[in-house]
């Protein structure tokens, strides 16, 4: 059950998407978000629907398994989308109690829950497509230019790998001490809410012992394989663009800016 | 007692991650027997036993505890958590009360006894796996790990299920340590009449311990029954990388070199009584014993160290391992 989370999940592929350079992967997205952002008319929502709906195509990701990382956000986008519905101003079309449902209302509600819906489908894309290590060195890299400004990047880096790196573990062994506890009797589903926050003593006990020392050892390890910081440190795996990567940035960009800029001409067009 | 029929079980399903663990398994021990449950690395045998207390729901299959099946509707799994005890690997690592004694009342607690039937339970547990009055206000990170595994153990022994179910109870232990929880198993049997379900990659463990053995290759079950049944069918055990217990490789040795001996014996001192019978009765060509056979083999080597080493049914050859295979 707890491996049902899709937080920050990865799914191996070979698509184009998956091989993507993935700084270039963050520089899309940041410019994504921009666009959507920045969109007002129907022309620039339809620009990026079709530049992400053909990302995800190409990724060959499961639609699926997009739905299943947007459910749990599902309230948040129609509680959002309501609330515009009903508290846009214009002339009412359909009015009942206090509540009043205008044209703008019913286009700013749906435009609303588009947004958030690509918004968030883009940035599963990015975590579906990438593996957290390569997610984690990209931003690092993305990032070293404030190492200039005394920024603690690597640091930071280093930090983000290994709690990427052991969620997973950490994950497995929740698992395990749960099913532990059951065996024994443990009951973690069912009481009031004071009776399960204390139902989970017998796993939280276990799990935080188990967590320091495995960072013991791990200190222990890095030391072994002589870790002393950032400094000097070269890579196994080098990021590359290619021309591959140069190519869908730019045509990217070109895409979203170009689908930006006109929708707000058209804007101030009649 | 308790059967697992055809059980499939898939980890991952519905992901690209999919892993098949189990395809079409059986098992099954009855009251008061001692099962033995055998496999490579990744055959399946832990996620088998998890389905045993409904840990697992099966995907295929069902698993019946005495006639019913354990996911009927109506049935409280709890109860069944209660029949079938289950000791993880490393059980250790779920140790968390402050004291040794609170964390195995910890079972008992959960079913709901009275404080009195408690402390009992918990006394019984402790005297039973070995462990001293004296660190029972001890906390249990303070114990070693031989003490911490008894702990856990005795965690479970407390809640006096009808199956004691344990996934490999002696890994990483040293010789003595395996010895003592083997023999605290049979004594718990010995007192409490449960049936006892051991994992382990031990065919020493097994042939020392064991009515019964099922055999797990690539999820499925591809042998069960007796030892008997499972050790004369040796191929089977051989074409998935296992063997019969080091003794019987030298037994059936001494009998394919025209010694009649009794091939049945899979402990060391099953196999000293049966040679000692050879001794008794005739000896056709006992000359062969000693003449060295063609190219030496390991089986030899076995013999060696088992007929000069350990004349007086010695403790060493409880601590040859049966998965080397030769
Ligand atoms: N929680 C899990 N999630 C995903 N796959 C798993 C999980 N647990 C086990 N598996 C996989 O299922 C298969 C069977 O594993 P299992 O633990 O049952 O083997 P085992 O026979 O107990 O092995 P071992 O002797 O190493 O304990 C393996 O391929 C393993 O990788
Ligand atoms: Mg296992």
């Amino acid at each position: 059950m707890l491996k049902d989370i899709t937080l920050g999940q990865y799914f191996p592929g070979s698509s184009l998407v998956h091989k993507l350079d993935p700084r270039v992967k963050f520089i899309l997205l940041f410019c994504f978000i921009t666009a959507l952002l920045m969109a007002r008319h129907p022309l620039t929502y339809a620009g990026v629907l079709v530049y992400l709906v053909s990302a995800i195509a190409v990724s060959r990701v499961k639609p699926k398994a997009l739905m299943k990382g947007l459910r749990p956000m599902l309230f948040i986008i129609i509680f959002t989308a309501l609330l515009n519905m009903f508290y846009t101003p214009g002339e009412p079309l359909v009015s009942f109690w206090v509540f009043k449902i205008s044209a703008e209302g019913i286009q700013r509600a749906v435009f609303m829950a588009l947004r958030l819906l690509m918004l968030i489908s883009a940035t599963f894309m990015l975590t579906y497509t990438t593996s957290p290590i390569a997610l984690s060195d990209a931003l690092a890299r993305l990032l070293s230019p404030l190492a200039k400004l005394r920024v603690p990047v690597h640091e930071f880096a280093m930090m983000m790998t290994i709690a990427l790196r052991f969620i997973p573990t950490i994950i497995e062994e929740t698992d395990k001490i749960m099913s532990a506890q059951k065996a024994r009797g443990a009951d973690f589903e069912t009481g009031n809410l004071f009776r399960r926050a204390k139902a989970l003593i017998p796993l939280l006990v276990p799990l935080f012992v188990s967590a320091f020392r495995r960072a013991d050892d791990l200190a222990v390890a890095m030391e072994c394989r002589c870790y002393r910081g950032g400094e000097g440190r070269t890579r196994l795996k080098q990021l590359h663009m290619t021309g591959k990567d140069t190519l869908t940035l730019l045509g990217s960009l070109l895409l979203l800016s170009g689908v930006t800029v006109l929708g707000r001409l058209g804007w101030f067009l009649p | 007692m308790l059967e697992a029929r055809q059980i499939t079980y898939i980890y991952g399903a519905g992901t690209p991650f999919e892993i098949k663990a189990l395809d079409g398994a059986d098992f099954s021990v009855s009251a008061g027997e001692f099962a033995g449950v055998i496999g490579h690395t990744g055959s399946g045998k832990s996620t088998l036993i998890q389905h045993l207390n409904g840990l697992l729901k099966p995907h295929g299959g069902q698993v019946l505890l005495e006639g019913r099946d354990i996911w009927d509707k109506g049935n409280k799994m709890r109860n069944v958590r209660f029949a079938v005890g289950l000791v993880f690997q490393y059980p250790e690592y779920q140790l968390f009360e402050e004291t040794v004694e609170k964390d195995i009342a910890f079972g008992p607690k959960a079913m709901g006894l009275s404080e009195i039937e408690i402390s009992e339970r918990t006394a019984e547990a402790m005297e039973l796996v070995g462990l001293d009055k004296s660190i029972a206000a001890k906390s249990p990170f303070d114990l070693s790990g031989g003490q911490k595994r008894r702990a856990a153990i005795a965690g479970v022994i407390a809640m006096r299920p009808k199956v004691l179910v344990l996934d490999e109870p002696t890994a990483g232990l040293d010789p003595s340590g395996r010895r003592e929880i083997m023999s605290l198993l049979s004594a718990y049997r010995k007192q409490s009449g449960a049936a006892v379900v051991l994992v382990t990659h031990s065919m020493e463990d097994i042939a020392r311990a064991a009515d019964s053995l099922t055999v797990l290759s690539r999820s499925k079950t591809v042998a069960r029954g007796s030892l008997n049944e499972v050790f004369h069918n040796r191929e089977t055990l051989t074409q998935i990388g296992l063997d019969v217990p080091a003794v019987t490789r030298v037994l059936l040795r001494l009998r394919s070199l025209g010694l009649d001996v009794d091939t049945e014996a899979y402990t060391l001192e099953d196999a000293i009584e049966s040679l000692s019978r050879l001794r008794a009765g005739n000896h056709p060509v006992a000359a062969e014993t000693t003449s060295p056979p063609v190219g030496g083999t390991p089986p030899q080597e076995e013999n060696k160290r088992g007929l000069t080493f350990n004349s007086p049914l010695g403790r060493g050859g409880r601590e040859s391992d049966g998965v080397v295979s030769c």
